[in-house]
C-alpha cells in the first residue's frame, strides 16, 4: 500500500505540488492524467525519491519514505520505474541490462538472474533479442526490455512515466499490452499517460492533476463520461 | 650542407630513446588517468571542499608551464626532503601530475555528457553511487572522450621532449648529444623530428582503431 499525505514539492519558488493526499492499495492500478506541467512527472518522482518532496509524508508498506532515517536505495529496489525515454544502458546487452541490477544491488548468483531475465523476456515477447545491444532495438523493444529490467528487482509497485509517448504509433500498442498482462497478473501500478483509451479500459482509478492539485480521483467509467470537476470536463474535451 | 652519413651510425643510439620517451608517456599517463578520473569525481561531487581542492589543483597545473613545473619537481624535491629524484622518476611525476589535470577537464566534460537520464535509471533501479559511476555512468563517458583522451596522448608524446632539460636521455635528448659531438644538429635533431611523427602516426592509428572497437554498441 502506498500513502501520500500532503505531498508538497517546489523547484525553488514554483510550487509545483500543492499538497496531495491519496492512498493507493496493494494491486490497484492508477492512471494520472492532467495537463503537461501539471505535476504528473514529479508526483511519481517523488514517491522513489528521485525529487525530494519539500513537505509532507509517503509510505510505501512499512516503509516511511519520506523519513531521513529510511534507506531509500533499500526502497527503490522495491519500486520499478519506466521512462519516457527507456534510459537502457546502451553499452549492455539486453540480457545484462537486465541482470546488472539484481546481481549487483541483490547480489543475485548470474545462473539465477540470466534465469530470470530469459523468463522476463519470454513474457515481453523479446527472448530473441537477449543479446542485442539496445541500439538495435526499435522505441517499442526498448521500453519492453526496460520494463523487464525493472520487473527484474521482483518490484512491489511500478510506476510508469508515459511510457509510450515517445512511440511510433504502431509501436504504442505492443507496449501497452505489455502493461495490460502486468496489471491482469496483480502489479500495483502508477501510471502517468496520455493514453486515455488504455486509462480506461486498465485503470481502476482516474488521478486528474491540474496545477499542482488532485482535482478528481474517481474510477474511469465516471471520469470519462461524468467527470466531478469543470477542469477535468474542459481538459478531457480537447483530448478526445 | 646536410650530411646525414655524419648521423647515421647514432641512429639507434637515438632510436633507443623511443623507449625512453615512451616509458615516460605510460607512466605519465596511467598516473593521468587515474588522478584525472579521481579529480573528476571530486569535481561533479556533492562535497565542496574536494570540488574547491580539485578546481584549484587544475588551474594551477593548467595555469603554470610544463617546464616549470618538470624542473620544479626535479630541483625542489631534493631541496625540500633531501632526497635524490632520478631524471625518469621525476618526468613521469610531473607529466603524470599535469597531465591529470587535464585529463580530469577532459572526463568532467565526458560525464556531464551522458544523458542525465542513465543516472535516473541507475538510481531507480538502487544501484549504489560507487557502482553507477563505475560501471554505468564512466564506461559511457570514456567512449565520448576516447578522441580527447587519444590526442592528450599524443600531446604528451610530443611534450614529453621537453625532459630534455633536466637530462633524461629521451629521443631528443639524444639527438641533441648526438649533434654536440658533431656539429650535425640539424641532421640529428630532423631524425628526432622523423621519429616523434612516426610514434604520433602510430598512435593516431591505434587510437582510432580503439576508438571504433569502443562504439560496437552504437
Ligand atoms: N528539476 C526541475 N527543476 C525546476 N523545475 C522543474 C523541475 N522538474 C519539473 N519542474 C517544473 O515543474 C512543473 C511540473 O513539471 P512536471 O512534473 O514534469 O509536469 P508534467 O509531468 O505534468 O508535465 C513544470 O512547470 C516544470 O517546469
Ligand atoms: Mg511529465
Amino acid at each position: 500500500m502506498i500513502k501520500v499525505e500532503n505531498l508538497h514539492k517546489s523547484f525553488g519558488k514554483n510550487e509545483v505540488l500543492k499538497g496531495i493526499s491519496t492512498v493507493i492499495k496493494e494491486k490497484e492500478v492508477i492512471a494520472i492524467i492532467g495537463p503537461s506541467g501539471s505535476g504528473k512527472s514529479t508526483f511519481l518522482r517523488c514517491i522513489n525519491l528521485l525529487e525530494e518532496p519539500t513537505n509532507g509524508v509517503i509510505t510505501i508498506g512499512k516503509d516511511i519514505v519520506t523519513d531521513k532515517r529510511t534507506n531509500i536505495m533499500k526502497v527503490r529496489e522495491n519500486v520499478g520505474m519506466v521512462f519516457q525515454h527507456f534510459y537502457l544502458f546502451p553499452h549492455k546487452t539486453v540480457l545484462e541490462n537486465i541482470t546488472y541490477a539484481p546481481r549487483n544491488v541483490q547480489g543475485i548468483s548470474k545462473t539465477e538472474a540470466n534465469a530470470k531475465a530469459d523468463e522476463l523476456l519470454r513474457q515481453v515477447g523479446l527472448y530473441e533479442k537477449r543479446d542485442a545491444y539496445p541500439n538495435r532495438l526499435s522505441g517499442g523493444q526498448k521500453q519492453r526490455v526496460a520494463i523487464a529490467r525493472a520487473l527484474a528487482m521482483n518490484p512491489s509497485v511500478m510506476l510508469f512515466d508515459e511510457p509510450t509517448s515517445a512511440l511510433d504509433p504502431e509501436m504504442v500498442k505492443e507496449v501497452l499490452a505489455v502493461m495490460k498482462s502486468l496489471a491482469d497478473s496483480g502489479m500495483t501500478m502508477i501510471i502517468v499517460t496520455h493514453e486515455m483509451n488504455f486509462a480506461r479500459e486498465v485503470a481502476d482509478r482516474i488521478l486528474f492533476l491540474d496545477g499542482g492539485q488532485l482535482v478528481e480521483d474517481t474510477p474511469p467509467a465516471q471520469f470519462f463520461t461524468e467527470p466531478k470537476s469543470a477542469r477535468a470536463k474542459e481538459f478531457l474535451e480537447k483530448v478526445l | 650542407m646536410l650530411d646525414f652519413n655524419a648521423v647515421v651510425p647514432s641512429i639507434p643510439y637515438i632510436l633507443k630513446g623511443i623507449g625512453v620517451t615512451l616509458q615516460i608517456v605510460l607512466g605519465a599517463t596511467i598516473m593521468g588517468m587515474v588522478l584525472g578520473i579521481l579529480l573528476a569525481l571530486c569535481k561533479i561531487g556533492k562535497v565542496t571542499v574536494l570540488r574547491i581542492i580539485a578546481d584549484f589543483y587544475t588551474s594551477i597545473f593548467r595555469g603554470t608551464p610544463l617546464v616549470l613545473q618538470l624542473m620544479i619537481i626535479y630541483y625542489a624535491i631534493p631541496q625540500l626532503f633531501d632526497i635524490n629524484i632520478d631524471p625518469m622518476p621525476a618526468a613521469i611525476l610531473a607529466f603524470g601530475l599535469n597531465s591529470g589535470a587535464y585529463i580530469s577537464e577532459i572526463i568532467r566534460g565526458g560525464i556531464n555528457a551522458v544523458d542525465k537520464g542513465q543516472q535516473e535509471a541507475s538510481l531507480a533501479l538502487g544501484i549504489p553511487y560507487a557502482k553507477m559511476m563505475k560501471d554505468i555512468i564512466l564506461p559511457q563517458a570514456m567512449k565520448n572522450i576516447m578522441p580527447a583522451l587519444m590526442n592528450e596522448f599524443i600531446t604528451l608524446n610530443k611534450e614529453s621532449a621537453i625532459v630534455t632539460v633536466i637530462g633524461a636521455l629521451d629521443i631528443m635528448r639524444r639527438a641533441y648529444v648526438v649533434g654536440g659531438s658533431n656539429y650535425h644538429y640539424l641532421e640529428a635533431l630532423m631524425i628526432a623530428g622523423v621519429i616523434y611523427y612516426i610514434m604520433t602516426l602510430i598512435l593516431t592509428f591505434l587510437g582510432k582503431k580503439l576508438e571504433k572497437r569502443m562504439s560496437r554498441s552504437d
